[in-house]
């Protein structure tokens, strides 16, 4: 077990009960997709998991220790007077790792998501898939094994979004990356996960727990399949169960 | 509209009211003491060349160093501010009582502390307090401006302290401190003629002082010489920090982009 979430709950300041209490526990591996409606609080527990929020009650544990970990939020978030490599190498930077084999990582990466060429660009001169690209460069440059990601593609055209769908499934076949993916679309869970965590209205619980038989490919002809679309039947069955 | 008229043109209309003032000057007979002609003016530039490239020097040296003690200043309580709330809390509201106290009625008595004996000193404290003001406020809105979701990321990777203030704050601060040096630059300037003109000359005799006295002796077209002066220091300065704006900026910054429409 990677990550072992354990009657957590989150009530901010102003008396919101944003969460809980949930339980979850991600195994080495997995690409888990929390889905819920907005503001059912599937953001604020990707963030306690980065320990960027403490719980209000409860416990966040790994297990195996705390595994290095990679954020990419909704925005990409790149320091715009840096470009695409220097922000890329950013964790590598803070944490004083050479400057040299932080270079190559970074570039590494960059190549990884498939911005070879744009090195030496500044965010201003990309476009938003691209600038997003970096962005999950930067997380993967630091070389986690726990990937959080916070509804990383909801402003991006769906061509764009598909791509970047297929990006991802690679990126965790080839890094043997553990996944949790923070989203609201019932396709794009269906498409990239290995099991979808559906949560209620908030303060968000977990109202269904749906594992796939078979693990996802980069192929978007998969998108066309009975099976896809049985998955996606089964979340929004579930969804709508837990906003009634 | 292209680069050469963009220069042209408001020179082509300060050339010809140039010539609209010369010949309205001749053509009605207004007297020297009134208005001099540009002709006038330059006669006196010429005659008194030394004197008032002195002028200039002295004016120009105070402002500058000024303006370097201001941003210097500014920035170094600007970041105390950002890592304190405390020492803001407690040290703001002063640097609001010295920035909307005007100058000149700080500046006799500044003048009794220090002495007439060292006057640039005085012109320096004074052009210091004008100047200050826009860096300090405006770096330490820039320094709170850093992206909330950097700031977690610095935290998620460890970052310590002094690497979010150098790598996040001090870079997100930079257009708003260039911003605020391009006011500060011509606000050192005001500083030191206004505590010239308030604090009077005794070590030092700058632009402003030489205005004072040249007016004072009917010598108007000497003091138009150095009005003109003081104008050209001022742009000179201008263009000196839009320039320094651009060189750190225009790789990233979206001041910086050009569009085309």
């Amino acid at each position: 077990m990677l990550l072992q979430l354990s009657h957590l709950t989150k009530t901010f300041a102003n008396g919101v009960s944003a969460l809980g209490p949930v339980d979850l526990a991600v195994a080495r591996g997995e690409f888990v997709s929390l889905v819920g409606p907005s503001g059912c609080g599937k953001s604020t527990a990707l963030r306690v998991m980065a320990g960027l929020v403490s719980p209000s009650a409860g416990t966040v544990e790994f297990p195996g220790g705390r595994p290095e970990i990679g954020f990419v939020f909704q925005e990409p978030t790149l320091m715009p007077w840096a470009t695409a490599r220097e922000n890329a190498q950013l964790a590598l930077s803070l944490k004083g790792v050479a400057r040299d084999e932080a270079n190559a990582r970074a570039r590494a990466q960059l190549a990884a998501v498939g911005l070879s060429g744009f090195e030496d660009a500044y965010p201003r001169e990309l476009s938003g898939g691209m600038k997003m690209r970096v962005s999950i460069a930067r997380a993967l440059a630091a070389q986690p094994k726990l990937l959080l990601l916070d509804e990383p593609f909801a402003a991006l055209d769906e061509q764009t979004r598909g791509e970047l769908n297929d990006d991802l499934i690679r990126l965790w076949r080839e890094q043997n990356l553990t996944v949790v993916f923070v989203t609201h679309s019932v396709s794009e869970s269906a498409y990239l996960s290995t099991r979808v965590v559906v949560m209620s209205q908030r303060p968000g619980r977990i109202v269904d727990d749906i594992s796939f038989a078979r693990a996802p490919q980069a192929d978007a002809s998969r998108r066309f399949t009975a099976e896809f679309t049985d998955n996606a039947k089964r979340i929004s069955a579930a969804l709508r169960g837990g906003a009634a | 509209m292209n680069r050469a008229a963009q220069i042209l043109v408001p020179l082509a209309v300060g050339a010809l009211a140039l010539l609209a003032w010369e010949f309205s000057v001749r053509a009605f007979d207004v007297s020297p003491i009134v208005l001099p002609a540009p002709s006038g003016i330059w006669e006196a530039f010429t005659a008194h060349f030394a004197q008032l490239m002195g002028a200039l020097w002295t004016t120009l040296r105070i402002s500058v160093i000024a303006f370097v003690l201001a941003v210097v200043g500014g920035v170094a309580l600007a970041v105390l501010f950002s890592q304190s709330r405390i020492v803001e809390t407690a040290l703001y509201p002063y640097a609001v009582i010295l920035q909307v106290t005007p100058v000149v009625a700080i500046a006799p008595i500044v003048t009794i502390w220090i002495g007439y004996d060292r006057i640039d000193l005085v012109l320096l404290v004074l052009a210091v307090i004008v100047a200050f003001f826009p860096i300090l406020a405006n770096t330490t809105l820039g320094l709170r401006s850093a992206d909330h979701n950097l700031i977690d990321l610095f935290r998620l990777y460890g970052a310590s302290r002094w690497q979010v203030l150098w790598k996040l704050q001090l870079p997100t601060a930079l257009p708003y401190l260039l911003g605020a040096m391009k006011v500060s630059g011509g606000l050192a300037l005001i500083g030191v003629v206004v505590a010239e003109f308030a604090a009077g000359s005794g070590t030092a005799t700058g632009l402003a002082w030489t205005i004072t006295l040249a007016t004072r002796e009917l010598h108007i077209a000497t003091a138009f010489a150095a009005l003109a002066l003081l104008s050209l220091l001022g742009i000179a300065i201008f263009f000196a920090l839009t320039w320094l704006e651009w060189a750190l900026l225009h790789r990233w910054h979206e001041s910086a982009v050009r569009r085309e429409v």
